[in-house]
C-alpha cells in the first residue's frame, strides 16, 4: 500500500516535470503550416524532422552546443574546487572577519544581475577577455561562487568532525584528512554543487548574450535568440533546439548522481 | 610564510575573494553609485543629484508599492511551492527503488532549461490556441470557458508562479536529497532499534541534521524569486495592467526601456535593503538552532 502510493507520486512528479517538455517536443514535430491549426492537439495529424534538420545540419548548433559544453564543465570543475576550499575554511575555522565573508557573499546575490552588467563587461574589457569563453566562464565562476560556497559549507558542517580531527592526532596533515576522510564524506555535496553549476551556466542567457558578439563562440541558449527575430519567431525550430539542449544535461545528471546516491556507503564511515 | 599556512582560513578563502571582489563587488559599488546620479538619455550625460532620486521612492511612487506586493506574493508563494514539493520529491527519492537512475536525471530536466525558454513555453501552455491548460482548467470547473489566464490581471501571476515553481522543484530536491544521503544509516537504525517511529525519526532526527541545507537553500532561493525576471518579462511583461509588475522587472523596465539607470539602481538599493533584513532574520534563526554535529 505505502509502496504503491510512494510510486504513484513520483509518476505525479514525472507526468508534472515532463508534461511540458512532450508539448515542447510535439511543436518540434509539427509542420509550421499546423502549429496553429492543429495547436491543442495531442500529437500532430502530420509529423516532420524538418526543424531538427535545420537546427543541426544547417544552422551552428554543434558548434553553440560545444561551447555550452566548455563553457559549462569549466565553470563547474572551476567552480567546485574553488567552493571546496571556501567552504571548507567557512565551516572549520573559528576567525576574524569570517562573519564578513559570509555576508559579503550573500549580498553579492541581493543586487539585481541587469545593473551591473555595464560595469563587468567593463573589467572584462580592462582583463582583455571580452568576447572569449574564457571571460565567460571566468564571470560564472564569480557569480555562482557565493551559493557554491554555502553549499559545501554546509556539508563540511554536516559531516563528522571528530574523524578528521582524529586522523590528524594519528599524524596526517590537515590536508591529508581532508583528502581521505572529509571529502569522500562529502562527495553527495561535491555532486550536487556540480550539477548546480553545470545546469546554472548552460542555461545562462544574460551574460553569453552581452558579452560575446562572435558566433564561433555563442553558446547554446544566445544561439536560440538566433530564432527571435524582429518580425517573427521560428518556433518549431527553437523547439528542436531546446529537446537537443536537454539530452546532454540529462547524460551529465546521470553521471553525476552516481556521487549524490552513493555518499556514504562508499564512505570512509564503512570503510 | 606562516600566514600561508594550511592552518590560515585565508590561505582557503583567497581564491573565492579574489573572483568575488574583481567580477563582482568591483561592478556592484560601480551600480550602487548610478543612484546618485541622474542619466540624460537626450544627451547622455550623467549629472550628480545626490540623494534627490531616493525622495521619489519614498513620496511619489505607487507603482514601486504595488510592485513590492506583487514581489511578496510571487516570492513567498513560489517559494512555498517549490520548497515543499522539492522536498517531497527529495523524501520519495531518498531510498531509491528500481530504475531510480533512470527517473532521477528526468526530474532534474527543468532546472536546466533556459529561463526565457521556461517562459515561452509556458506561455503556450496556457494559451487556448495552443494549449491545454485553459481546456484542463474549464474541465474541472475552475473557468466557465478556456481563457488565457495570463490576460486576466485578477489571476495573472498564477501563470509565472506556475512556471516557476516548475522550474524550481528541482533545486530543492537535488540540495535536500543530497543532504538527506549525508546522513549515516547507522544514526536511523539505532533510532528503529529503540523503536522510535518513523515521524519521530523524521522530526527529531532527520529535518535538525538537515537543517543547515534547509536554511540556506531558503535563504539563496528567496533572494533568486525576489530577483528573478525573466519569466515574467517573457510571459507578461509586467501586464496586464501592472497586475504582475515585480519590483524585478519594474528595474528592468526602468532601466532598459526607460533608459533610466539612476532610477533603477534607487530601486535596486531598496530591494537589496529589503533582502538584507530577510537575510539577517534567518541568519538569527540559524544562530539560535542548536548545533547536532
Amino acid at each position: 500500500m505505502i509502496k504503491n502510493s510512494k510510486y504513484g507520486l513520483i509518476i505525479g512528479f514525472l507526468i508534472f516535470t515532463l508534461f511540458p517538455v512532450f508539448w515542447m517536443f510535439k511543436i518540434s514535430l509539427t509542420p509550421d503550416r499546423l502549429l496553429y491549426s492543429e495547436g491543442i492537439v495531442a500529437w500532430p495529424s502530420q509529423v516532420t524532422f524538418d526543424h531538427y534538420y535545420a537546427v543541426i545540419v544547417e544552422g551552428s548548433f554543434p558548434d553553440y552546443f560545444l561551447n555550452s559544453f566548455i563553457v559549462s564543465f569549466s565553470t563547474a570543475a572551476l567552480t567546485t574546487i574553488i567552493a571546496i576550499a571556501a567552504g571548507y575554511a567557512l565551516s572549520r575555522f573559528q576567525f576574524k572577519g569570517r562573519s564578513l565573508v559570509i555576508i559579503t557573499l550573500l549580498i553579492t546575490q541581493m543586487f539585481p544581475i541587469v545593473m551591473i552588467i555595464a560595469p563587468i563587461y567593463n573589467v572584462l574589457t580592462f582583463i582583455n577577455l571580452v568576447d572569449s569563453l574564457a571571460g565567460l566562464i571566468l564571470v560564472y565562476t564569480a557569480f555562482n561562487l557565493p551559493f557554491a560556497c554555502f553549499l559545501m559549507q554546509s556539508f563540511f558542517d554536516g559531516s563528522p568532525q571528530e574523524l578528521e580531527e582524529a586522523a590528524m592526532i594519528d599524524g596526517c596533515t590537515r590536508l591529508q584528512a581532508l583528502e581521505k576522510i572529509t571529502l569522500p564524506l562529502c562527495l553527495p555535496g561535491i555532486g550536487a554543487t556540480l550539477g548546480f553549476v553545470f545546469t546554472a551556466a548552460w542555461s545562462e542567457l544574460l551574460f553569453a548574450l552581452m558579452f560575446i558578439n562572435r558566433q564561433s563562440q555563442m553558446t547554446f541558449p544566445a544561439g536560440i535568440m538566433n530564432f527571435v527575430t524582429k518580425f517573427s519567431v521560428d518556433w518549431g525550430q527553437m523547439a528542436a533546439a531546446m529537446i537537443l539542449a536537454l539530452i546532454p544535461v540529462c547524460i551529465f545528471f546521470a553521471y553525476i548522481q552516481k556521487f549524490i546516491v552513493q555518499g556514504l556507503t562508499a564512505g570512509a564511515l564503512k570503510g | 610564510m606562516k600566514n600561508i599556512s594550511i592552518n590560515n582560513p585565508w590561505f582557503y578563502l583567497a581564491p573565492t575573494i579574489v573572483f568575488i571582489v574583481l567580477l563582482v563587488i568591483v561592478p556592484l559599488v560601480t551600480g550602487i553609485s548610478y543612484a546618485f546620479y541622474d542619466f540624460d538619455l537626450l544627451s547622455g550625460t550623467q549629472t550628480f543629484v545626490g540623494l534627490e532620486q531616493f525622495h521619489k521612492i519614498m513620496s511619489e511612487d505607487s507603482l514601486f508599492i504595488s510592485s513590492l506586493y506583487n514581489t511578496l506574493f510571487w516570492t513567498s508563494t513560489s517559494l512555498f511551492f517549490q520548497f515543499s514539493l522539492g522536498f517531497a520529491l527529495a523524501l520519495l527519492l531518498k531510498d531509491g527503488f528500481k530504475g531510480i537512475s533512470l527517473i532521477q536525471p528526468l526530474l532534474f530536466i527543468p532546472w536546466a532549461v533556459p529561463s526565457f525558454l521556461i517562459g515561452l513555453m509556458w506561455v503556450w501552455m496556457f494559451n487556448p490556441v495552443t494549449g491545454p491548460i485553459p481546456y484542463a482548467l474549464e474541465a474541472i470547473g475552475i473557468m466557465d470557458q478556456p481563457e488565457n489566464i495570463l490576460s486576466d490581471p485578477e489571476h495573472a501571476m498564477w501563470g509565472p508562479i506556475v512556471a516557476n515553481i516548475w522550474f524550481g522543484i528541482p533545486f530543492f530536491t537535488i540540495m535536500l536529497l543530497a543532504a538527506l544521503r549525508s546522513i549515516p544509516d547507522e544514526i536511523y537504525e539505532a533510532a528503529k532499534m529503540d523503536g522510535v517511529s518513523a515521524f519521530n525519526i523524521f522530526r527529531y532526527i532527520t529535518v535538525p541534521l538537515i537543517a543547515p541545507t534547509i536554511l540556506i537553500t531558503l535563504l539563496i532561493r528567496a533572494i533568486w524569486i525576489a530577483n528573478f525576471a525573466e519569466i515574467i518579462i517573457v510571459m507578461t511583461g509586467g501586464g496586464p495592467a501592472n497586475s504582475t509588475q515585480i519590483i524585478a522587472t519594474y528595474i528592468y523596465d526602468t532601466a532598459y526601456q526607460k533608459m533610466d539607470f539612476g532610477y533603477a539602481s534607487v530601486i535596486s538599493i531598496a530591494l537589496l535593503f529589503m533582502l538584507m533584513l530577510y537575510g539577517f532574520a534567518l541568519g538569527r534563526l540559524r544562530q539560535k538552532m542548536p548545533v547536532y554535529v
